[in-house]
Protein backbone atom coordinates (compact mmCIF):
# COMPACT_ATOMS: atom_id res chain seq x y z
CA UNK A 1 0.00 0.00 0.00
CA UNK A 2 0.93 3.19 -0.98
CA UNK A 3 2.79 5.72 2.22
CA UNK A 4 2.66 9.39 2.34
CA UNK A 5 5.56 10.81 4.34
CA UNK A 6 5.50 14.57 4.84
CA UNK A 7 8.95 16.14 5.15
CA UNK A 8 8.11 18.97 7.24
CA UNK A 9 9.96 21.62 10.23
CA UNK A 10 8.14 24.52 10.98
CA UNK A 11 10.97 26.80 10.62
CA UNK A 12 12.31 27.75 6.92
CA UNK A 13 15.84 27.15 5.48
CA UNK A 14 16.27 24.03 7.44
CA UNK A 15 16.69 21.53 4.47
CA UNK A 16 13.06 20.52 3.94
CA UNK A 17 13.48 20.67 0.27
CA UNK A 18 17.17 19.25 0.34
CA UNK A 19 15.50 16.45 2.31
CA UNK A 20 12.64 15.69 0.15
CA UNK A 21 14.43 15.33 -2.94
CA UNK A 22 17.16 13.47 -1.50
CA UNK A 23 15.21 10.93 0.09
CA UNK A 24 12.50 10.56 -2.80
CA UNK A 25 15.60 10.00 -4.82
CA UNK A 26 16.92 7.28 -2.03
CA UNK A 27 13.38 5.39 -2.49
CA UNK A 28 13.40 5.46 -6.38
CA UNK A 29 17.12 4.17 -6.00
CA UNK A 30 15.64 1.34 -4.14
CA UNK A 31 13.26 0.18 -6.49
CA UNK A 32 9.97 1.85 -4.95
CA UNK A 33 7.88 4.17 -7.71
CA UNK A 34 8.24 7.71 -5.69
CA UNK A 35 6.96 10.89 -6.30
CA UNK A 36 7.32 14.10 -4.97
CA UNK A 37 5.16 17.06 -4.42
CA UNK A 38 5.59 20.54 -3.56
CA UNK A 39 3.69 22.28 -1.44
CA UNK A 40 4.99 25.46 -1.49
CA UNK A 41 2.36 27.78 -3.39
CA UNK A 42 3.80 30.60 -5.03
CA UNK A 43 7.56 29.92 -3.91
CA UNK A 44 8.12 26.26 -5.82
CA UNK A 45 11.79 25.53 -5.33
CA UNK A 46 11.27 21.48 -5.53
CA UNK A 47 11.44 22.01 -9.72
CA UNK A 48 15.20 23.63 -9.31
CA UNK A 49 16.50 21.15 -6.58
CA UNK A 50 14.97 18.17 -8.32
CA UNK A 51 16.35 19.78 -11.88
CA UNK A 52 13.52 20.01 -14.02
CA UNK A 53 12.26 23.63 -13.37
CA UNK A 54 12.59 24.03 -17.49
CA UNK A 55 10.11 21.30 -18.29
CA UNK A 56 6.89 22.38 -15.77
CA UNK A 57 3.77 22.81 -18.00
CA UNK A 58 0.88 21.85 -15.61
CA UNK A 59 0.86 21.74 -11.97
CA UNK A 60 -0.89 20.63 -9.01
CA UNK A 61 -3.21 23.73 -8.33
CA UNK A 62 -3.80 23.06 -12.37
CA UNK A 63 -4.72 19.39 -11.27
CA UNK A 64 -6.94 20.46 -8.16
CA UNK A 65 -8.93 23.05 -9.94
CA UNK A 66 -9.57 20.51 -13.00
CA UNK A 67 -7.92 22.70 -15.26
CA UNK A 68 -4.86 19.58 -16.14
CA UNK A 69 -5.39 15.60 -15.76
CA UNK A 70 -2.65 14.75 -12.78
CA UNK A 71 -0.56 12.57 -15.44
CA UNK A 72 -0.45 16.08 -17.18
CA UNK A 73 1.50 17.51 -14.60
CA UNK A 74 3.27 14.62 -13.59
CA UNK A 75 7.04 15.34 -14.41
CA UNK A 76 9.29 11.70 -14.78
CA UNK A 77 12.27 12.37 -13.71
CA UNK A 78 14.98 11.86 -16.72
CA UNK A 79 17.67 9.99 -14.59
CA UNK A 80 15.56 7.95 -12.42
CA UNK A 81 12.26 5.70 -14.40
CA UNK A 82 10.29 5.40 -10.81
CA UNK A 83 10.33 9.19 -9.70
CA UNK A 84 8.20 11.54 -10.69
CA UNK A 85 7.85 15.22 -9.50
CA UNK A 86 4.61 16.86 -9.08
CA UNK A 87 5.25 20.96 -8.80
CA UNK A 88 3.16 23.63 -7.57
CA UNK A 89 2.22 26.76 -8.99
CA UNK A 90 4.25 29.90 -8.89
CA UNK A 91 1.70 32.63 -9.47
CA UNK A 92 -1.12 31.37 -6.77
CA UNK A 93 -1.32 31.51 -2.95
CA UNK A 94 -2.22 29.29 -0.44
CA UNK A 95 -5.59 29.53 -0.99
CA UNK A 96 -5.17 27.62 -4.16
CA UNK A 97 -4.92 24.55 -1.68
CA UNK A 98 -8.32 22.75 -0.77
CA UNK A 99 -8.78 19.96 1.70
CA UNK A 100 -10.70 18.05 -0.40
CA UNK A 101 -8.58 19.04 -3.64
CA UNK A 102 -5.41 17.73 -1.84
CA UNK A 103 -7.08 14.39 -0.45
CA UNK A 104 -8.46 13.66 -4.29
CA UNK A 105 -5.07 14.19 -5.96
CA UNK A 106 -3.51 12.03 -3.02
CA UNK A 107 -6.06 9.50 -3.25
CA UNK A 108 -5.07 8.83 -7.61
CA UNK A 109 -1.20 9.12 -6.63
CA UNK A 110 -1.49 6.43 -4.36
CA UNK A 111 -2.74 4.48 -7.15
CA UNK A 112 0.26 4.43 -9.40
CA UNK A 113 2.81 4.93 -6.92
CA UNK A 114 4.52 3.38 -3.51
CA UNK A 115 5.72 6.38 -1.91
CA UNK A 116 4.17 10.08 -1.82
CA UNK A 117 6.63 12.45 -0.39
CA UNK A 118 4.78 15.83 0.39
CA UNK A 119 7.17 18.74 0.51
CA UNK A 120 5.69 21.00 2.90
CA UNK A 121 6.34 25.06 3.04
CA UNK A 122 7.75 26.81 6.39
CA UNK A 123 5.24 27.58 8.87
CA UNK A 124 2.17 26.13 10.10
CA UNK A 125 -0.37 27.97 8.04
CA UNK A 126 -2.39 26.24 5.22
CA UNK A 127 0.34 24.86 3.09
CA UNK A 128 1.78 23.47 5.99
CA UNK A 129 -1.31 22.28 7.63
CA UNK A 130 -2.56 20.33 3.80
CA UNK A 131 0.84 18.78 3.53
CA UNK A 132 0.77 17.08 7.05
CA UNK A 133 -3.08 16.47 7.05
CA UNK A 134 -3.32 13.10 4.88
CA UNK A 135 0.35 12.06 5.96
CA UNK A 136 1.05 8.47 7.54
CA UNK A 137 4.51 9.49 8.34
CA UNK A 138 6.10 12.33 9.05
CA UNK A 139 10.29 13.27 8.42
CA UNK A 140 10.92 16.38 10.67
CA UNK A 141 13.85 18.26 9.62
CA UNK A 142 16.08 20.02 12.43
CA UNK A 143 18.85 22.13 12.98
CA UNK A 144 20.71 21.30 16.23
CA UNK A 145 20.02 25.00 16.80
CA UNK A 146 17.63 26.50 19.46
CA UNK A 147 15.21 27.71 17.19
CA UNK A 148 14.38 25.43 14.94
CA UNK A 149 14.24 22.59 17.51
CA UNK A 150 11.54 24.44 19.33
CA UNK A 151 9.51 25.26 16.19
CA UNK A 152 9.92 21.55 15.56
CA UNK A 153 8.33 20.72 18.90
CA UNK A 154 5.56 22.63 17.51
CA UNK A 155 4.94 20.85 14.72
CA UNK A 156 5.07 17.40 16.88
CA UNK A 157 2.37 18.94 18.19
CA UNK A 158 0.10 19.71 15.57
CA UNK A 159 1.32 16.35 13.54
CA UNK A 160 -0.23 14.80 16.95
CA UNK A 161 -3.58 16.80 16.78
CA UNK A 162 -4.23 18.60 12.92
CA UNK A 163 -3.97 15.71 10.98
CA UNK A 164 -6.63 13.21 9.47
CA UNK A 165 -4.81 10.19 11.47
CA UNK A 166 -5.06 12.25 14.56
CA UNK A 167 -8.76 13.04 13.78
CA UNK A 168 -9.51 9.44 13.33
CA UNK A 169 -8.07 8.58 16.65
CA UNK A 170 -5.48 6.78 15.42
CA UNK A 171 -2.90 8.46 17.85
CA UNK A 172 -1.84 11.07 14.78
CA UNK A 173 1.24 10.80 12.65
CA UNK A 174 4.23 8.81 13.29
CA UNK A 175 7.44 11.03 13.35
CA UNK A 176 10.78 10.63 12.76
CA UNK A 177 13.87 13.11 13.39
CA UNK A 178 15.98 14.28 10.60
CA UNK A 179 18.98 16.03 12.14
CA UNK A 180 20.63 18.02 9.17
CA UNK A 181 23.74 20.57 9.16
CA UNK A 182 24.97 18.45 11.87
CA UNK A 183 28.83 19.55 12.57
CA UNK A 184 30.28 16.79 14.79
CA UNK A 185 33.68 18.86 14.99
CA UNK A 186 31.74 21.77 16.55
CA UNK A 187 29.32 19.41 18.53
CA UNK A 188 33.09 17.94 19.97
CA UNK A 189 34.42 21.71 21.05
CA UNK A 190 31.20 22.01 22.26
CA UNK A 191 29.16 24.60 20.49
CA UNK A 192 27.07 23.14 19.11
CA UNK A 193 23.89 20.29 20.88
CA UNK A 194 24.48 16.75 20.51
CA UNK A 195 22.34 14.46 19.13
CA UNK A 196 21.09 13.06 22.43
CA UNK A 197 20.26 16.56 23.48
CA UNK A 198 17.55 16.80 21.03
CA UNK A 199 16.26 13.34 20.99
CA UNK A 200 15.96 14.14 24.61
CA UNK A 201 13.54 17.26 23.94
CA UNK A 202 12.31 16.27 21.21
CA UNK A 203 11.92 12.64 22.29
CA UNK A 204 10.75 10.69 18.72
CA UNK A 205 12.95 8.02 16.61
CA UNK A 206 15.80 9.14 14.87
CA UNK A 207 15.78 8.32 11.37
CA UNK A 208 19.15 10.10 10.42
CA UNK A 209 22.10 12.74 10.71
CA UNK A 210 23.09 14.46 7.91
CA UNK A 211 26.61 15.75 8.20
CA UNK A 212 27.21 19.85 7.38
CA UNK A 213 28.47 19.21 3.67
CA UNK A 214 29.44 20.98 0.56
CA UNK A 215 28.23 18.47 -1.17
CA UNK A 216 24.35 19.73 -0.33
CA UNK A 217 24.91 23.45 -2.25
CA UNK A 218 26.53 21.76 -5.10
CA UNK A 219 24.08 19.68 -6.04
CA UNK A 220 21.31 22.46 -5.26
CA UNK A 221 23.32 23.98 -7.58
CA UNK A 222 23.11 21.86 -10.28
CA UNK A 223 19.62 20.49 -9.46
CA UNK A 224 20.55 16.79 -8.70
CA UNK A 225 19.29 15.62 -5.32
CA UNK A 226 22.05 14.93 -3.20
CA UNK A 227 21.79 11.39 -2.90
CA UNK A 228 23.14 10.84 -6.43
CA UNK A 229 26.63 11.99 -4.94
CA UNK A 230 26.80 8.84 -3.61
CA UNK A 231 30.53 9.84 -2.57
CA UNK A 232 29.88 12.46 -0.16
CA UNK A 233 28.80 12.29 3.56
CA UNK A 234 25.68 13.87 2.95
CA UNK A 235 24.56 11.99 0.24
CA UNK A 236 25.66 8.58 2.27
CA UNK A 237 24.14 9.63 5.35
CA UNK A 238 20.62 10.24 3.10
CA UNK A 239 20.82 7.38 1.95
CA UNK A 240 21.32 5.26 5.11
CA UNK A 241 18.03 7.48 6.69
CA UNK A 242 16.04 6.32 3.34
CA UNK A 243 17.17 2.83 4.37
CA UNK A 244 16.07 3.15 7.79
CA UNK A 245 12.67 4.62 6.49
CA UNK A 246 12.16 2.28 4.43
CA UNK A 247 12.22 -0.05 7.25
CA UNK A 248 15.93 -1.30 7.21
CA UNK A 249 18.30 -1.42 10.56
CA UNK A 250 21.04 0.56 10.16
CA UNK A 251 23.42 1.35 12.75
CA UNK A 252 23.93 5.83 12.71
CA UNK A 253 27.12 6.67 12.13
CA UNK A 254 28.51 10.65 11.33
CA UNK A 255 31.71 9.98 9.78
CA UNK A 256 33.69 12.66 10.49
CA UNK A 257 35.13 14.90 7.53
CA UNK A 258 38.56 13.56 6.62
CA UNK A 259 40.99 16.21 7.41
CA UNK A 260 42.83 17.24 4.51
CA UNK A 261 46.21 16.59 3.74
CA UNK A 262 47.23 20.25 4.77
CA UNK A 263 45.36 19.41 8.16
CA UNK A 264 46.43 16.00 8.49
CA UNK A 265 50.44 17.54 8.28
CA UNK A 266 49.73 20.16 10.28
CA UNK A 267 48.63 18.12 12.66
CA UNK A 268 51.62 16.22 12.44
CA UNK A 269 53.81 18.80 13.15
CA UNK A 270 51.85 19.65 16.05
CA UNK B 1 47.93 21.81 -8.32
CA UNK B 2 45.12 19.56 -6.90
CA UNK B 3 43.36 22.73 -5.40
CA UNK B 4 43.20 24.73 -8.61
CA UNK B 5 41.62 21.55 -10.54
CA UNK B 6 38.92 21.54 -7.15
CA UNK B 7 38.46 25.19 -7.70
CA UNK B 8 37.43 25.14 -11.59
CA UNK B 9 35.25 22.34 -10.78
CA UNK B 10 33.63 24.32 -8.13
CA UNK B 11 33.37 27.62 -9.52
CA UNK B 12 31.54 25.48 -12.85
CA UNK B 13 28.35 24.41 -10.44
CA UNK B 14 28.41 27.56 -9.21
CA UNK B 15 28.18 29.19 -12.99
CA UNK B 16 25.42 26.39 -13.54
CA UNK B 17 23.28 27.41 -10.72
CA UNK B 18 23.69 30.96 -12.15
CA UNK B 19 22.94 29.98 -15.66
CA UNK B 20 19.69 28.40 -14.37
CA UNK B 21 18.58 31.17 -12.48
CA UNK B 22 19.00 33.66 -15.16
CA UNK B 23 17.09 31.40 -17.71
CA UNK B 24 14.17 30.53 -14.96
CA UNK B 25 13.94 33.98 -13.73
CA UNK B 26 13.80 35.49 -17.63
CA UNK B 27 10.73 33.31 -18.24
CA UNK B 28 9.30 33.96 -14.45
CA UNK B 29 9.41 37.63 -14.75
CA UNK B 30 7.58 38.06 -18.15
CA UNK B 31 4.86 35.04 -17.34
CA UNK B 32 4.22 37.00 -13.98
CA UNK B 33 2.08 39.78 -15.65
CA UNK B 34 0.52 36.75 -18.15
CA UNK B 35 -2.82 34.38 -17.40
CA UNK B 36 -1.92 31.29 -16.79
CA UNK B 37 -2.70 30.36 -20.92
CA UNK B 38 -1.65 26.70 -20.61
CA UNK B 39 -5.23 25.55 -19.82
CA UNK B 40 -6.72 27.75 -21.76
CA UNK B 41 -4.37 26.79 -25.30
CA UNK B 42 -5.45 23.00 -24.30
CA UNK B 43 -9.15 23.47 -24.00
CA UNK B 44 -9.14 25.47 -27.03
CA UNK B 45 -7.07 22.99 -29.38
CA UNK B 46 -8.87 20.68 -27.98
CA UNK B 47 -12.41 22.38 -29.13
CA UNK B 48 -10.69 22.86 -32.79
CA UNK B 49 -10.18 19.21 -33.22
CA UNK B 50 -13.16 17.77 -31.17
CA UNK B 51 -14.75 19.59 -34.34
CA UNK B 52 -13.40 17.18 -37.09
CA UNK B 53 -12.39 13.99 -34.64
CA UNK B 54 -13.65 12.32 -31.85
CA UNK B 55 -11.07 12.78 -28.74
CA UNK B 56 -10.88 12.43 -25.20
CA UNK B 57 -9.27 14.50 -22.88
CA UNK B 58 -6.72 12.58 -21.73
CA UNK B 59 -5.66 12.15 -25.04
CA UNK B 60 -4.05 15.90 -25.06
CA UNK B 61 -0.16 15.96 -23.70
CA UNK B 62 1.31 19.07 -23.35
CA UNK B 63 5.35 19.51 -22.68
CA UNK B 64 7.25 22.65 -22.70
CA UNK B 65 11.16 23.21 -22.53
CA UNK B 66 12.46 26.49 -21.55
CA UNK B 67 15.76 27.49 -23.03
CA UNK B 68 17.59 30.58 -23.26
CA UNK B 69 17.45 31.79 -26.74
CA UNK B 70 14.63 29.62 -27.54
CA UNK B 71 11.40 27.63 -25.65
CA UNK B 72 9.97 24.38 -27.33
CA UNK B 73 6.32 23.57 -26.78
CA UNK B 74 5.23 20.27 -27.86
CA UNK B 75 1.87 18.98 -28.38
CA UNK B 76 0.64 15.25 -28.58
CA UNK B 77 -2.61 14.24 -29.42
CA UNK B 78 -3.27 10.35 -29.45
CA UNK B 79 -6.40 9.82 -32.41
CA UNK B 80 -8.54 6.83 -31.89
CA UNK B 81 -7.41 3.75 -34.05
CA UNK B 82 -9.60 3.05 -37.04
CA UNK B 83 -10.95 -0.34 -35.72
CA UNK B 84 -11.91 1.97 -32.39
CA UNK B 85 -13.80 4.49 -34.52
CA UNK B 86 -15.34 1.82 -36.87
CA UNK B 87 -17.02 0.37 -33.75
CA UNK B 88 -18.25 3.58 -32.40
CA UNK B 89 -19.29 4.28 -35.63
CA UNK B 90 -21.38 0.89 -35.89
CA UNK B 91 -22.73 1.40 -32.32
Amino acid sequence: MAKIIVVTSGKGGVGKTTSTAAIGAGLAMRGHKTVVIDFDVGLRNLDMIMGCERRVVFDFINVIQGDAKLKQALIKDRRLENLAILPTSQTRDKDALTREGVGKVLDELREDFDYIICDSPAGIERGAYLAMYYADEAVVVTNPEVSSVRDSDRVLGLLSSKTHLAEKGEGGVKSHLLLTRYDPKRVASGEMMKVEDILEILSIPLLGIIPESTAVLKASNVGTPVTFDTKSNAGKAYEDAVSRLDGEQIEMRIKPERPGLFQRLLRRTA
Amino acid sequence: MLSFFRRKRDTHSADTAKDRLQILLAHERTDRSAPDFLPMLQRDILAVIERYMRVGGDSVDIKMERGDDLSTLEINIELPGDRKLQTRGAA
